[in-house]
């Protein structure tokens, strides 16, 4: 046998760009054009897609072998934690809310982005881009699964979970992440990129997962923090297209800079507001709490998106709008939004309840600015109430706001006694805002959010019945019909937690496990 | 100057990756939370594939950080032997 | 901080989610593939018109002409969900990985034949594009499908184009230096023999009809390509002229795409059951496809064969042919 030279060994780099963007080339039998019709009208210059750098060089043989890893691990432990009743390792019932207001609110927002991605990935004239993206594709598939199979158990025994799929299309306060996710899914792939893999991933996923995460492992939740966990080692690339995205646009062409800051100004407002929710769930719904969503907000936000923002600056890039008021925001936005959740509570598929005293002195220590002054009162009195056999129920539909959808409960920067709340009138028709920042994102794209499904309007409309309803029987109950229109299963699912099914049963079963 | 980070599930691999990040960055610092390790540190964080395997005696993949992984912040700069976080400011 | 659980019996509620139940038939115990998939995709009231295509609803199924009553009657055989899906690809990576370092151990790529060394560089390496197009083919069936059973398989299935796109690379690495590579590339953009091909499935990136890509794509152009190469071309005719190293290099795409044939026969078998008009534009399809898919593969076997071709493609059609009649498909 003659002996040949042995072959150089190719450096990782070198070798991941025949893996990738060696496999692709220019159409000449099809207009290029035709092939990818969606990647011009955004306005996005893009002269050399070449310059795209991938930073974690996965290809497939690799991902199988680290994913599997992963899933080896993540089911093994969603097994053990069925097999023994793990969740009855949890601190406390009134925890699930948090777990249901995830599975209702966020996991559907994991699988809407795969094809979003699948999208991207086919439709960006760079093979490299086109590859990160696909595997952020295939990655939140594996999310929104992983999910659905920790969450099945709970399903099995506690109440909220059951219909997620039939709520998202229809519940009131899940049209807030729906909308979010219909205008990124519904946006050119430019502006898909740096809503959900910049603004959302890269500058404020760490807080959904992070903190919240490590608060599941602090209150017994195996089976949520394992997932969560797992699917936030792939966040770790995705956040990572989302800069590479970004610093890609902007170097390309200075025409790009603009259009990249509009929608890094829409994009963080409106992830902002989605993640008022988990704010409510860190501060309200985690009986053992790890960090105030204040504190989350100024190491993950504040800080990490700081030296983002720095960062970016030599391109021309500022911070968001709506930095500022965000910011100020931190002192405030996770009460607001418990306590319209509280009032509201007959209207949402999760409990909410009162909390002790020793709750209410932890966030007057961790919100001195704010918490005593505004919020503090507020909630002994309801609790006084409840204690008075008198649970404050709203029944009257609130305004909800055009753009982001959450009911007119923030207040105004510099004033936080006073309900924000701004208008605008488009072709003779009045619009209804929570802020200046969503107003203004209506303003720049009226087409778009003309066409809102906004629940409390669609409600008005007679549009949230089951067919069945007569609404002119005498005997009709329009809420009731409305909550049946959810697939509530009404006095289950919904209202106070003290004196719930799921109360009664978790302290049932956790007694019969461990006593004799 | 801006801190960078990298957050790692608490367990047995990851734990000779967060040495190994402390042995080669004197200036970064470890925080436990319930689940993870957060080490962070001004400007700048690397990795090094040689000081993971010195610590443990087994080969290891700057890729099999991912398994692990739960978060990062800054540029990344990823070889066959090191990783790199930083900020340009 | 937990206290001691033992084991106790506790009755569940409920066994699984309302939209699985509805389309099992009841609430029963349900497998990880149904929860993962069945009626998982949005279905109404949706916010805005897509800006890239506002003549349709963001999620539609008016996006192919192929009706269903119920879409999430096309199920995946397999019952793949992403954790088993990346269970089993580890486990046939490592032996695909095994496979190369037993090669390149043992220096079996050094002492192929350089006759079959270069035949195999020709037929295989141009292939690493086809399969690239059939990557974004499945991206864009996964981005424009209606219904989660479609979905959750389509992109698996891309991922699947993607790696096999990487198997091809890393033969040409292993068995020559990086220009192979090359040379290949330019094989595709402009050798004659590669033209009609090329051609083909640029033609068929501009097809918007979302089962329609899914047909063209997994069934009939895999239908074709991987029994003619992978079956003939590697392991009989390369194999016989001391080629083995190179079905050991490629070992995955045969028995990947065993795998991935049941998931196309599953849907279209039930797609084309369903109606008359399906079973119509399905068989249409088929028939305009396949005819095109022979004529271009034609200069290929010619390569690949020489004065055998005829008769390895015409087996080849022979057992498509076979294969879409079982599905009921008149084609």
């Amino acid at each position: 046998m003659d002996m040949k030279v042995a072959k150089k060994k190719l450096g990782i780099k070198e070798r991941y760009g025949h893996m990738t963007r060696g496999l692709g080339w220019e159409p000449t039998y099809q207009p290029a054009d035709a092939v990818f019709p969606y990647d011009k009208y955004e306005g996005i210059k893009i002269h050399d897609w070449d310059k795209w750098v991938d930073p974690f060089r996965l290809t497939m043989d690799a991902y199988w072998k680290y994913q599997g890893e992963k899933d080896r691990k993540l089911y093994a432990v969603i097994e053990a934690f069925a097999q023994n009743n793990g969740h009855l390792n949890i601190t406390d019932a009134r925890y699930l809310s948090a777990i249901k207001l995830f599975w209702q609110g966020v996991s559907p927002l994991e699988n809407y982005v795969v094809q979003g991605f699948a999208r991207a990935g086919r439709h960006f004239r760079g093979e490299a881009s086109r590859v990160a993206c696909q595997m952020q594709a295939v990655d939140e598939l594996r999310h929104y699964q992983t999910q659905a199979h920790s969450i099945s158990n709970y399903n099995k025994y506690y109440n909220g979970f059951h219909s997620q799929r039939h709520m998202w299309d229809r519940v009131w306060y899940l049209s807030v992440p729906k909308s979010f996710g219909e205008d990124a899914l519904t946006a050119g792939p430019f502006e898909f990129l740096i809503a959900i893999s910049f603004s959302f991933e890269y500058v404020l996923t760490n807080l959904l997962f992070v903190p919240f995460m490590s608060g599941a492992a602090y209150n017994g939740d195996m089976s949520t923090v394992t997932f969560g966990f797992s699917a936030q080692s792939d966040e770790s690339r995705h956040m990572t297209l989302g800069i590479e995205a970004i610093k890609f646009l902007l170097e390309q062409d200075p025409a790009n800079v603009p259009i990249v800051q509009g929608w890094i100004d829409k994009w963080f407002w409106r992830g902002s507001k989605v993640l008022a929710l988990v704010g409510m769930m860190m501060d309200y719904m985690l009986p053992k709490r790890v960090m105030s969503w204040k504190e989350a907000w100024e190491i993950y936000a504040e800080e990490n998106g700081g030296a983002l923002f720095r960062d970016l600056a030599r391109y021309g890039i500022r911070p968001p709008k709506g930095w500022a008021d965000a910011c100020e925001a931190k002192d405030h936005i996770s009460h607001q939004v418990w306590l319209l959740f509280y009032e509201y509570g007959g209207a949402a598929a999760f409990h909410t309840w009162s909390l002790t005293n020793e709750e209410l002195d932890w966030l007057s220590a961790k919100y001195p600015d704010s918490f005593d002054k505004y919020y503090r009162p507020r909630l002994e009195f309801l609790r006084d109430k409840h204690a008075r056999g008198e649970r404050v129920y709203q029944s009257t539909l609130p305004t909800l706001c055009t753009t982001c959808q959450i009911p007119l409960c923030f207040t105004e920067p510099g004033d936080p006694t006073k309900i924000s709340h701004r208008e605008t009138v488009y072709e003779d028709e009045k619009y209804v805002f929570c802020s200046v920042h969503c107003q203004e994102i209506f303003c720049n794209e009226p087409e778009k959010f003309v066409q809102s499904w906004l629940p409390v309007n669609q409600i008005y409309q007679g549009n949230c019945f089951n067919p069945d309803v007569d609404p002119t029987a005498p005997d009709f109950d329009p809420l009731k019909a409305v909550l049946e229109y959810f697939k509530y299963n009404l006095g289950r699912d919904n209202g106070e937690f003290e004196g719930s099914e799921d109360q009664r049963n978790f302290a049932m079963w956790r007694g019969q496990a461990s006593k004799n | 100057m801006s801190k960078v980070f990298i957050i790692v599930q608490a367990n047995e691999e990851a734990r000779s990756i967060v040495e190994a990040l402390l042995q080669d960055n004197p200036h970064a610092v470890a925080q436990e939370s319930p689940a993870m390790v957060r080490v962070e540190a001004e400007g700048k964080l690397t990795l090094k594939r040689a000081t993971v395997e010195d610590l443990t005696g087994q080969p290891f993949n700057i890729q099999q950080l991912h398994v692990n992984l739960i978060s990062i912040s800054g540029h990344i700069d990823e070889d066959d032997d090191y990783l790199t976080v930083e900020w340009a400011n | 901080m937990s206290v001691e659980i033992k084991a106790v019996e506790i009755k569940p509620l409920r066994n699984t989610f309302t939209n699985v139940a509805e389309l099992i038939g009841g609430d029963k115990p349900a497998s990880r593939y149904q929860e993962a998939t069945l009626g998982v995709q949005a279905t109404t009231n949706m916010h805005y018109r897509p800006t890239w295509e506002p003549e349709f609803e963001l999620f539609d199924p008016r996006r192919s002409a192929i009706q269903m009553r119920e879409w999430y009657d096309l199920k995946d055989p397999r019952q793949l969900y992403y954790a088993s899906w990346t269970i089993q690809r580890a486990k046939e990576q490592e032996t695909q990985e095994a496979n190369f370092d037993f090669v390149e151990s043992r220096c079996l790529h050094l002492s192929l034949p350089d006759h079959v060394k270069k035949l195999a560089l020709d037929v295989l390496l141009p292939l690493r594009h086809a399969a690239w197009g059939a990557n974004m083919n499945n991206n864009e069936f996964c981005s424009r499908a209606f219904s989660e059973v479609l979905i959750s398989p389509a992109i698996m299935q891309a991922m699947d184009n993607l790696g096999i796109a990487q198997y091809l690379t890393r033969l040409g690495l292993l068995l020559d230096e990086p220009e192979v590579l090359d040379i290949a590339k330019a094989q595709w953009m402009t050798g004659e023999a590669w033209q009609p091909l090329r051609h083909m499935i640029e033609d068929s990136f501009v097809v918007r009809d979302f089962m329609e890509i899914f047909l063209v794509q997994n069934f009939v152009f895999d239908g074709l390509i991987y029994p003619l190469i992978y079956d003939r071309f590697v392991d009989d005719t390369l194999t016989s002229q001391g080629g083995s190293a190179v079905a050991m290099l490629t070992s995955f795409m045969p028995m990947w795409f065993g795998q991935s044939s049941k998931w196309v026969d599953g849907v279209l078998k039930v797609a084309v059951a369903e109606s008359e008009q399906n079973k119509a534009l399905i068989s249409q399809w088929t028939t305009t496809w396949r005819d095109r898919a022979v004529a271009a593969l034609t200069p290929i076997a010619a390569m690949a064969f020489g004065n055998n071709q005829e008769t390895m493609l015409n087996e080849v059609v022979e057992q498509f042919n076979a294969r879409a009649k079982k599905l009921g498909i008149v084609a």
